[in-house]
């Protein structure tokens, strides 16, 4: 039992005028945010909350909230948390939740301490929620970091399809910003494939490329040596006028590698190169 | 393995590295090498590191010299079946070999040195009448 506080028994008579305080405390605010949860919504979480928090300040320890005895108030508001990030509430938003008992619990406080041991009091209530309201944010921070990461992975997975176009021919049509992870991961695919498939020739596609900076060119450059070095040749396809411009006024030297305009222009260089001819047998309609 | 053996075939030089190079070794087979093209007036050397793994930066370099050193002796030299793995790790080390020819595999490696010596015609006959001779 917590030394000699009387929070718990003030959490323990309460017969529901926390809660009203609270929430009017809540929709007052600015942070409430009605656009993303409802009254409803946020009366269920507050009650929740307020019974959580009333049964671990009981058995649980005033100083810290790393116990057993708080682990159902840390659920709950993990869960709060976590909802809150996806829906798109900020930070502060969230952290609100919890800092706006304050206000409620400290007039609970007052009518019930004696007013020299309510500064006491005072403080130990508010350096209890102060530590959930940390970890409130420590957990939205979390969960947005997920969210992130999630994205990321997506994005990667979704980036670099090596397919074959002919025997001996690959190519990879590249879509998005190329960053030094991204083109590891191209670079890593594409001489796998080239192995794979025993390829002589790759094309490496960047119509869907949106600007190429020297940091991009490097690593297109890097591709094309890495593949050169096993033997591949590569051609560059799908550059757009605005990109050669970007390119030769960048002072990017693309001397050794072939590159063409279209995908159509490489695939066809590219058959020539394996030995292959292309011929149309039925006559132009 | 003290060094890497030199094995003629036909009109060309055949090493294939098949332990992970250590620097001596490397040194051993740039001499060892250049010493056969000479003697031997090798006009092509087919150098297969399919089952090398690892390359440092100086492994890269010696494999950048001994092409170098080949092409003075006027021996055409190609690098076959590179691992993606060290293919990266040269180009991260900015060593892109230069003037070394590469090829996917042993077999079209030998191709493209066929292809580069018939290109020169008479000379490839010259060459080839020598050592019968």
């Amino acid at each position: 039992m917590p030394d000699g506080t009387l929070l718990p028994a003030v959490l323990a008579e309460d017969d529901g005028r926390l809660l009203d305080d609270w929430m009017r405390e809540q929709l007052a605010s600015s942070s409430v945010r009605r656009d993303l949860i409802s009254e409803t919504e946020l009366r269920q979480q507050s009650a929740e909350f307020l019974g959580a928090f009333g049964q671990s300040v009981q058995t649980g320890s005033l100083r810290s909230v790393d116990g057993p005895e708080w682990a159902p108030v840390r659920d709950l508001l993990a869960s709060v948390s976590r909802s809150r990030a996806l829906q798109g509430f900020s930070p502060s938003d969230t952290a609100y939740f919890v800092f706006s008992l304050k206000q409620a619990l400290f007039t609970r406080l007052a009518s019930r301490v004696a007013p020299e041991q309510l500064a006491a009091e005072a403080w130990t209530a508010s350096t209890l929620l102060d530590r959930l309201g940390l970890y409130v944010t420590e957990v939205f921070q979390k969960s947005r970091e997920e969210v992130i990461a999630r994205q990321q992975e997506e994005l990667m997975e979704l980036s670099t399809p090596v397919v074959k176009v002919w025997e001996g021919v690959v190519a990879v049509p590249l879509i998005g910003t190329l960053d030094s992870a991204r083109t590891q991961v191209v670079m890593e695919n594409l001489l796998g494939r080239i192995v794979e498939y025993g390829a002589s020739v790759a094309i490496i596609d960047i119509t869907g490329v949106p600007t190429v900076d020297t940091l991009v060119a490097q690593h297109l450059i890097k591709t094309v040596a890495a593949a050169r070095l096993m033997g591949a040749e590569c051609i560059i396809s799908g550059i757009r006028p605005q990109i050669a411009q970007t390119i030769v006024h960048l002072g990017v030297v693309l001397e050794n590698v072939t590159t063409k305009a279209s995908l159509a222009d490489a695939i066809l260089v590219a058959l020539k190169a394996t030995g292959y001819t292309v011929t149309r047998l039925a006559p132009r309609s | 393995m003290d060094r890497i053996p030199i094995l003629k075939m036909g009109r060309f030089l055949l090493v294939t590295i098949q332990v992970d190079m250590h620097d001596r070794l490397a040194l051993t087979l740039q001499d060892d090498l250049t010493e056969r093209i000479v003697k031997d007036g090798t006009r092509g050397v087919l150098i297969d590191i399919s089952s090398l793994e690892i390359v440092d930066s100086f492994i890269g370099r010696v494999l950048g010299n001994i092409a170098a050193m080949s092409r003075v002796l006027d021996a055409k030299t190609v690098v076959t079946g590179m691992q993606p793995a060290v293919a990266i790790t040269l180009v991260e080390l900015g060593l892109t070999l230069p003037g070394v020819r590469t090829a996917l595999n042993v077999e079209r490696g030998m191709e493209l040195l066929q292809g580069e010596l018939d290109q020169e015609g008479l000379a490839t006959v010259e060459t080839d009448a020598d050592p019968q001779g």
